[in-house]
């Protein structure tokens, strides 16, 4: 698979930021999931956000992920307004700009490998199956394409998860605890994959709770009772190609 | 194409909720076809059922016409005539093949065993050759066909059938003789049969047009006509033209000419004989056409009930077919589906299901059809046409409302409500 995200295809914007979060606020009722909470992520940039359960990691990925609105506040993506948008123009980011991967895989349960790979082509522009086979390929799946999820492990599934984040070269991929049900071997996989797509320029969003996939990027944020009490950079973790991100502002 | 991939794969799944959709499909669309099938041809069987029950056109005199409107009575053959030679006439008219039968009248008076009896003369099974060289055979052997007669119709001049309420009056039976002394002379006849109609005609004998003829000296001259002929319900048009014909345009009197109303027919039967008035017999008429709208509306509620009640079955199953699905949705969503994309999706999936179920549905209805058409009239069931593409319509309806909850419910769906339970 050809890797030609934005970020990659013109490395000078690496940097610059691509999220602007400012004072956004989520309630559900009485309960405040995310309480005025502010931030930038730059382009290239690999984010970590930890947290407790209940902490409004989820909450703040959904948002992030064009998969919910804030209660009050401004989320800029590329400089657009994602809290103005109704669900059809999310659903346009969503399917333009994002790859998601998700702790429980989310497969289509009755297609292929290959074909849920396929799904996000079908609904991003046009299917490709040669396309998601080099993507299934580049994830070391090419030879399980044509398995259904419940033939794969753990693992593939989640391999295959990444495949399909990646096989419309998305600016931005979020992953919602990726290693929340893998092994070690595979967690390490995993990991390694997003290693590459930093080193490629793709911006990586990781909700974890796991202190050392936490690590692996070069900017933590971790939150509590929906606010962001403490950020941590750490500048070891810069991509190799690229330049060195820095990470902004935290409440 | 990836649609129709995804669509196949999908199908494979939930079977026992397809096969639950196929069947509600099917047991709908079977049903409310066999009514539809029924109800579009049931015209014609009502008729052709109706019309065993006699006559529907009465021809007078147009003397005995006036008198009979003036002072509300059956005048029967009391004042004026009509020419025997011209009967003929009556399938040389416009809608001359609708006319199935008819049969002359003439009542006369004659003495027997001492005591007045009516005596009407008439064809029984009369060969007749029309100017156009057709061929047929009419008279009250086929208009009076629910007569029933022990013994024989008459086969000869001097046979006649006795009503049963006469012959057991007098005692007679079944090959008797009897001698018939009228105003003009005397004839001798034999009893071929007693017939009991369940009306005013058991009091009656019933004689050959010839013998009542010369009883009452009218040689050549018949009282009245009955006829049975195939028409086409009223509608307001043909009420119009009944109220008054003069008031139509030349379009409307064109299309009330050419189409076999009632009056239509009874109005160029005036126009083929000669001083005679054609008369609808209302009852008969009406009650064809209020039996038919009433049937037709019984099977149209039916048919109507049966696919809502199809509809509801298949609101329950996509509803719980979706919501068991809703992660599935949601992924979708997440990747960025638009809302009418999966609305699509699921709706073709129901689609294909409900089609193989109709398809089903619509062969065992016109089965049913065939069934109820045997059942009820004795003969099939034509399928018109109209039938395939009506249910093709209605089952299409059934489905989309069928599925409107369950798009409700995927409109509503929000991905990151199913796939991090917010």
């Amino acid at each position: 698979m050809t890797q030609n995200s934005t970020a990659a295809a013109h490395p000078d914007l690496l940097g610059e930021p691509i999220y602007s979060v400012r004072d956004v606020s989520r309630r559900y009722g009485e309960l405040a999931a995310l309480d005025r909470v502010s931030l930038t992520i730059a382009r290239g940039e690999w984010l970590s956000i930890v947290g407790p359960s209940g902490s409004g990691k989820s909450t703040l990925m959904n948002i992030l992920g064009c998969m919910d609105s804030p209660t009050d506040g401004i989320v800029l993506l590329e400089g657009e307004r994602l809290d103005k948008m109704g669900e059809p123009e999310l659903a346009k980011v969503r399917r333009q700009k994002i790859g998601l991967i998700f702790q429980q895989f989310h497969l289509v349960q009755h297609l292929t490998a290959c074909e849920n790979v396929m799904l996000a082509q079908y609904y991003h522009s046009l299917p490709d199956e040669k396309e998601a086979l080099e993507a299934l390929e580049r994830v070391g799946m090419a030879e399980r394409a044509t398995h259904l999820p419940r033939e794969l492990s753990g693992g593939e599934q989640q391999r295959v998860c990444v495949a399909r984040a990646l096989i419309n070269h998305p600016d931005v991929i979020l992953a919602d605890e990726p290693t929340g049900n893998l092994d070690e071997v595979n967690e390490r996989v995993v990991i390694d994959f997003f290693h590459q797509l930093h080193d490629d320029g793709t911006t990586l969003i990781v909700v974890t709770h796991d202190s050392e996939v936490a690590a692996q990027g070069q900017r933590q944020i971790i939150l509590e009772h929906g606010r962001i009490v403490r950020e941590t950079t750490d500048l070891s973790n810069t991509p190799t190609k690229g330049k060195p991100v820095r990470g902004v502002e935290a409440r | 194409m990836f649609f129709w991939r995804m669509i196949g794969r999908a199908l494979r799944r939930q079977v026992g909720k397809r096969l639950m959709i196929a069947l509600t499909i099917l047991l709908g669309s079977s049903l409310a076809t066999s009514m539809f099938a029924v109800m579009l041809d049931v015209g014609d069987k009502v008729q052709a059922e109706l019309s065993s029950f006699g006559a529907n056109i009465e021809v007078l005199p147009e003397g005995a016409s006036i008198v009979s409107d003036m002072y509300e009575v059956d005048s029967g053959a009391s004042s004026g005539s009509i020419r025997e030679d011209e009967l003929p006439n009556l399938k040389t008219i416009f809608w001359g093949y609708n006319i199935e039968d008819f049969a002359p009248f003439l009542s006369v008076t004659a003495t027997a065993e001492g005591r007045e009896i009516a005596v009407v003369g008439t064809w029984f099974d009369h060969e007749l050759s029309t100017a156009t060289g057709e061929k047929l055979s009419t008279g009250v052997a086929h208009l009076r066909d629910w007569w029933a007669v022990t013994g024989s119709w008459p086969q000869a001049e001097d046979e006649v059938v006795v009503g049963s309420r006469l012959a057991a009056e007098l005692g007679w039976e079944t090959g008797d003789h009897v001698t018939l002394d009228g105003e003009n002379g005397r004839v001798d006849a034999t009893i071929s049969g007693v017939f009991e109609s369940g009306s005013d005609e058991d009091n009656q004998l019933f004689a050959s047009l010839a013998v009542a003829q010369q009883l009452a000296n009218r040689s050549g001259e018949v009282g009245s006509i009955e006829v049975r002929a195939i028409t086409t319900p009223d509608n307001d048009l043909a009420r119009e033209a009944a109220s008054d014909p003069s008031a139509l345009s030349a379009d409307e009197w064109e299309t009330w000419y050419c189409t076999a109303y009632v009056g239509s027919i009874a109005y160029q039967i005036e126009e083929a004989m000669t001083n005679v008035v054609a008369k609808p017999v209302r009852q008969v008429a009406d009650t064809e056409g209020a039996i038919l709208d009433k049937t037709q509306l019984i099977m149209s509620v039916v048919a109507i009930f049966a696919m809502i009640a199809a509809s509801l079955g298949i609101a329950n199953l996509v509803t719980a077919s979706v919501m068991e699905r809703s992660k599935e949705v949601g992924l979708m969503k997440a990747l960025g589906a638009r809302n009418t994309s999966i609305v699509g999706v699921i709706l073709t999936e129901t689609m294909v299901v409900a089609l193989i179920g109709g398809i089903v549905g619509f062969g065992v209805g016109v089965g049913l059809a065939q069934l109820v058409g045997h059942l009820v009239f004795g003969s099939g069931i034509a399928i018109r046409p109209i039938v395939a593409p009506l249910m093709a319509l209605v089952i299409l309806l059934t489905v989309v409302v069928g599925c409107l909850p369950s798009m409700r419910y995927l409109l509503k769906l929000r991905p990151a409500q199913v796939l991090h339970g917010r």
